[in-house]
């Protein structure tokens, strides 16, 4: 018997090494280790085996077995992993070739610098009012503290549809419409087109206004200005300060026109500043107390603060933009600049 | 406003140099847009007293002058072709490497082989005329007045002849008409710098005959409230005196005789406009303030003539209009050389009726420009006076007591506002010292009593229309206490409140970001365009969309109605973008239509919200648009159905109607070509274009919108696959099968087309469409035989009804 098992074994070891695919694996296995492989068949032996000598017999075969099954293993590892190993190498790409993509549009520069700031204003607990575009003279003007015959009425260039509609030249017809129907406390952002009599280089016809208005008891200018730094450092880095100067809209009083720290060069005075170190970027002011009663609101019990950002001059600012007219023509080159 | 520093400063004592009064000014709410340095530009310079004159040899008319420059060199030697030089004479010396107006640099260079050390200049040269300096138009060298102690040779010419000075372009708001004179910025700059205002004299005397037949009246007090008239005889026109013409020159104004030169400076320093009647014009001798006839006429002195309506306010004599009031005077009255008596006027009329005439007849003058802005009832007085008192120091007239002031009533006192100094802390939200308010008030003006119980009653000045009540108080306080002791806080005595988009905005955002995720970007454009615009699209003649609402002044026909549908706007984007070059593209726009409920415009017309998409490129088709379609749908939780429609600007074989829950929300297709052989692009491209528009009405979609997502359960039992090739007619439309088999079996869950087959073993007018089902049952496990009979029914159906058979 142990001279069977030398002579099957060296074939085995020669068969073995011979093994180096998955077909070759199997064939191994159907001669030596299958139901009728030539291994367990060496039990059938044993019939010619002495009585005596069969147990010791028994336990070389099995012992035997044992080795080829292990050696068997081992030999399908490597196989295994040999062809994982070719297969991998046949399915490499070239990681280089242009990828395959479903187009991605994306949303205007308008619209995104929109959601930016309802988005700080949100947080502070603004909710948000859509005002018509066509508006009445009383919503637009009168009440706003804008009479007829008001100087400030020249500062607008009006486009009129019948003597008493208009388009709004401004969002905050929006404060009006907001106070008539909501009592304080009131925090509301309009956003929204308006439309102004002018069209050159720096002007468009309609252009984007984001108006807000807070109104409570005891707010005052330095509210304005406390919620005016939030809305920049979002819009335009944690460094950024505001300066507030001076200004005339009829609707407040005091009214400030509010510059910002130029984000470019950090208040030091660049081409962006014009050497001053500050951008205009919005006005506003403390509500009109005639806006308040015009309103039905007590002014002696509330104040108010509001101020009305042009969403273009900041889009520009913030995404280097040096020309206003390329946000309205809408030429995909430029369109596709723009992601959230 | 353009202030000039130098006139400036016979009101206030300025200290401070041009630079800081810029800054201080801007601080304070008055925005120097340029300051203007009229010696920029001339540099080296300098007086040069003339010592020697010699013929340069070979030449027919330079003489070489020896010039004394004081330090930069007493025996300069420099060529001139000057006529006017003489021995002694002063004259402006360019010297070797100065600059002049205009970037003209002046070098030692050799002149006909004689050194020339530089240039002797003209008035010209310099940039001034007569006005500003006598003898600056003469032909030939400005001869400077010795007598000027500042003329010394070596001293810059800038000094000398008044361009050592600057001009201050001032932006004033529109609440502050009263700082559109030298003299309200005078009153702002005194204030700032806490000094007094040197008033300009304002007394005369009347040393004239007054004359009993001049009437002066007012009809039409509402459009003017105050009307001043003084009469003057005696009237001697001459030069006006030095100042005055230097005045008028920094102004940018040329002097003409010392009576208008009189009612020019009064402008400029008082910010009256004023009027001189020759009175020997004026029929009667008498003056009417009135609206004017319908169909009256006048011609102004620029020699127009207008015909006038009642919304225009005249000065009228006895008999005839003599000058649109505010606007200009008359041809018949105007003051010439000969003029020997004269009516002042001086008045204050309502901005408004001003701005209207003068907008209505195209007609504008210094005058109604500084009336558009407002002008005060004090300084209509101030300027008469002013005016009057000029008249008599220049003497130019004998002032008479024929004087008269029609007024609307309004009272000559100060207004007060009554306040308590908590109440402008409450405003500004920081504590001014009261001390600091009471200072900054006193500086501007303001009269400041304290009265016992605390009340300060603050008597405002009568220039001041614009104060009311102590919020203007608390700006005039703030603005010139300094708006960098307002301190940020946070509303931090405001209520909390909820805040973010409500869920109709939420619902338009994720729209656009849907869209966005499809491949499309967002447009945004003008809400106006022409009615040309929707002449394009072939919209018949009683087509709704063509009920739109005019603007009245539009900049230009192209921007003259309110749109009324979108698809006009996407595709001149589209064609825009293939005018660039930029092939394809996908684009939407969810902005407003404006559709009016009855024109003409009596209210507020329906604004609604239209979603338009565009889609154009080669790569493109019908059904890129339906997708578009489908994923609205599926973002949103909706079924979409589809009907062939016909639209004026789609192409009838490739149009559908949008409909959700039953009803049309819109339309979508391929542009007609009829249309897109029309579009201004290149001829060669036309025939390939592919341009695709949808239009959604996004109030009816947004209906449609389920109000929450609920959670449908998932069937726990498998689901059953058939595929089904059918032959049918070429005619029948996919989706007539796929509701046809919906219709045959209510276990149909799902039905798909993958594949069209048309072919020779068809037949002519056949195809072969091939189907793949999903039947289910939610209750339970379908038995084979069950989704067989089922199969059996939809073959019947399909035959019976499309006659559709299996391949």
């Amino acid at each position: 018997m142990q001279k069977i098992i030398e002579e099957l074994s060296a074939r085995v070891q020669a068969d073995l090494a011979k093994v180096a695919s998955s077909d070759t694996l199997a064939a191994f296995w159907q001669e030596y280790l299958s139901k009728n492989g030539k291994i367990p068949s060496l039990m059938k032996e044993l019939r010619n085996v002495a009585a005596e000598e069969r147990p010791a017999a028994g336990k070389i075969i099995n012992s035997f077995k044992a080795q080829v099954a292990a050696d068997y293993e081992a030999a399908a590892q490597r196989v295994k992993a040999a062809e994982l190993a070719a297969r991998n190498a046949a399915e490499a790409v070239d990681i280089s070739l242009p990828a395959k993509t479903r187009p991605m549009g994306a949303l205007h520069p308008i619209t995104l610098v929109k959601n930016q700031i309802i988005d700080v204003f949100a947080g502070m607990g603004f909710s948000v009012y859509d005002g018509p575009e066509i508006e009445d003279d009383d919503h637009n003007f009168t009440r706003l503290n804008v009479p007829k015959n008001h100087p400030a009425r020249d500062m607008q260039d009006t486009f009129y549809l019948t003597e008493e509609l208009l388009l709004r030249t401004q969002t905050s017809n929006g404060q009006i419409r907001v106070m008539d129907s909501q009592r304080p406390p009131i925090k509301v952002l309009s956003p929204g087109r308006v439309f102004r009599s002018d069209s050159d280089a720096t002007h468009s016809p309609m252009f984007h206004q984001m108006e807000g208005l807070v109104v409570d008891k005891g707010i005052t200018l330095c509210d304005l200005q406390g919620m005016l730094d939030c809305l920049v450092q979002n819009l335009f880095g944690q460094d950024t300060r505001t300066r507030l100067r001076p200004s005339y809209f009829p609707f407040t009083e005091p009214s400030v026109e509010v510059d910002v720290s130029c984000f470019a060069c950090g208040g030091k005075g660049c081409s962006l500043c014009k050497g001053t170190g500050w951008i205009e970027v919005l006005g506003g002011g403390v509500v009109n107390r005639k806006v308040l009663q015009n309103c039905n609101i007590d002014p002696d019990v509330y104040s108010g603060i509001a101020f009305g950002i042009g969403i273009e001059r900041i889009a520009m600012l913030k995404y280097g933009i040096n020309n206003m007219g390329l946000l309205f023509e809408n030429d995909l080159r430029f369109l596709k600049q723009f992601q959230e | 406003m353009k202030v000039p520093f130098s006139w400036l400063k016979e009101y206030v004592n300025i200290t401070i140099t041009p630079q800081e009064l810029e800054e201080k000014l801007f601080s304070c709410g008055f925005e120097v847009e340029e300051l203007i340095d009229l010696s920029a530009g001339i540099s080296r310079v300098v007086v040069g007293e003339i010592t020697h004159i010699e013929k340069q040899e070979g030449t027919e008319h330079l003489n070489l002058c020896r010039v004394d420059c004081g330090d930069y060199g007493h025996d300069l030697a420099i060529t001139t072709g000057a006529p006017n030089i003489f021995v002694g004479a002063c004259v402006p010396a360019a010297l070797d490497g100065s600059t002049l107006p205009g970037g003209i640099t002046i070098k030692k260079r050799m002149m006909r082989g004689v050194e020339s050390n530089g240039m002797l200049c003209s008035g010209a040269e310099l940039g001034i005329h007569d006005d500003w300096y006598p003898g600056a138009e003469v032909n030939g060298l400005l001869i400077l007045d010795k007598t000027d102690p500042k003329v010394v040779p070596g001293a810059d010419i800038c000094g000398v002849v008044g361009l050592d000075d600057f001009i201050f372009d001032i932006s004033i708001t529109a609440n502050r008409p009263d700082c559109q004179s030298i003299l309200g910025i005078a009153r702002e700059v005194a204030a700032l710098l806490g000094e007094p205002v040197k008033m300009p004299a304002t007394d005369y005397t009347c040393p004239g005959a007054p004359d009993a037949q001049i009437h002066v009246k007012v009809e039409a007090p509402d459009l003017c409230p105050r009307y001043l008239a003084h009469y003057v005889r005696n009237i001697r026109t001459a030069p006006s005196p030095r100042w005055m013409k230097k005045h008028l020159a920094l102004a940018g104004l040329r002097s003409i005789n010392n009576v208008v030169d009189i009612t020019n400076h009064t402008l400029l320093e008082i910010g009256q406009p004023m009027h001189a009647f020759d009175l020997s014009t004026l029929a009667g001798r008498g003056i009417c303030v009135r609206r004017a006839h319908n169909g009256e006429k006048i011609t102004t002195l620029d020699e127009k003539e207008f015909t006038l309506t009642e919304n225009n306010l005249v000065i009228c004599d006895d008999e005839k209009p003599v000058a649109l009031a505010g606007v200009m005077g008359g041809l018949n009255s105007e003051i010439t050389p000969e003029t020997s008596e004269l009516l002042f006027e001086c008045a204050t009329f309502a901005r408004d009726s001003i701005r209207k005439t003068s907008r209505a007849l195209g007609q504008n003058s210094d005058s109604s420009a500084r009336y558009e802005k407002g002008v005060d009832q004090y300084s209509t007085e101030l300027g008469l006076a002013r005016a009057l008192h000029l008249i008599e120091e220049l003497n130019c007239g004998d002032i008479t007591t024929t004087a008269f002031d029609c007024s609307d009533g309004t009272p000559k006192t100060r207004k007060t506002v009554r306040l308590i100094p908590g109440q402008i802390n409450a405003v500004l939200g920081i504590t001014v010292p009261e001390a600091a308010m009471q200072d900054i008030l006193t500086r501007l003006d303001f009269g400041v009593e304290i009265g016992a119980d605390g009340i300060w009653t603050v008597s405002v000045p009568r220039y001041r229309d614009d104060v009311e009540d102590f919020p203007d108080l608390a700006e005039e306080i703030i603005r010139e206490y300094g708006y960098d002791h307002i301190v940020p806080t946070f509303l931090k005595s405001a209520a909390v409140t909820t805040g973010g988009l409500n869920r109709p905005q939420k619902e338009q955002l994720k729209l656009k970001r849907l869209l966005a995720g499809q491949g499309f970007y967002e447009s945004s454009t003008l809400a106006f365009y022409a009615m040309a615009d929707l002449d394009a699209l072939h919209l018949p003649a009683d087509a709704p969309e063509r009920q739109a609402i005019r603007i009245l002044n539009p900049i230009s026909e192209h921007l003259s109605v309110m749109r009324t549908l979108l698809a006009p706007s996407m595709l001149n984007v589209i064609v825009e973008n293939l005018k660039k070059g930029n092939a394809a593209g996908r684009l939407f726009e969810l902005s407003n239509i404006y559709r009016p409920h009855a024109l003409p415009l009596t209210a507020q017309p329906d604004e609604r919200l239209s979603l338009c998409l565009g889609v154009f490129g080669p790569g493109e088709d019908f059904f890129t648009m339906k997708g578009a379609m489908e994923a609205i749908a599926a973002g949103f939780d909706l079924q979409f159905r589809y009907q062939r429609a016909e639209v004026p600007y789609l192409h009838p074989g490739m149009t559908a109607a949008v409909f959700c829950d039953g009803k049309q929300v819109g339309v979508f297709g391929k542009l007609a070509n009829e249309i897109t052989s029309a579009l201004k692009i290149a001829k060669d491209e036309k025939e390939s274009q592919n341009i695709y528009l949808a239009e959604l009405d996004y109030p009816a979609l947004a209906e449609c919108f389920a109000a929450d997502y609920r959670y449908k359960p998932m069937s726990d039992f498998a689901p059953a696959k058939r595929d089904l090739a059918l032959v049918c007619a070429e005619e029948v439309a996919c989706g007539e099968i796929e509701a046809t088999i919906r219709k045959a079996s209510p276990l149909v869950v799902e039905t798909k087309l993958f594949d069209i087959y048309r072919g020779e073993n068809l037949g002519a007018g056949k195809k072969s469409m091939a189907f793949s089902l999903v039947l289910a049952d939610p209750e339970k496990e379908l038995p084979p035989d069950q989704v067989d009979r089922a199969i059996t029914k939809i073959l019947k159906d399909l035959q019976y009804k499309l006659n559709v058979t299996l391949r």
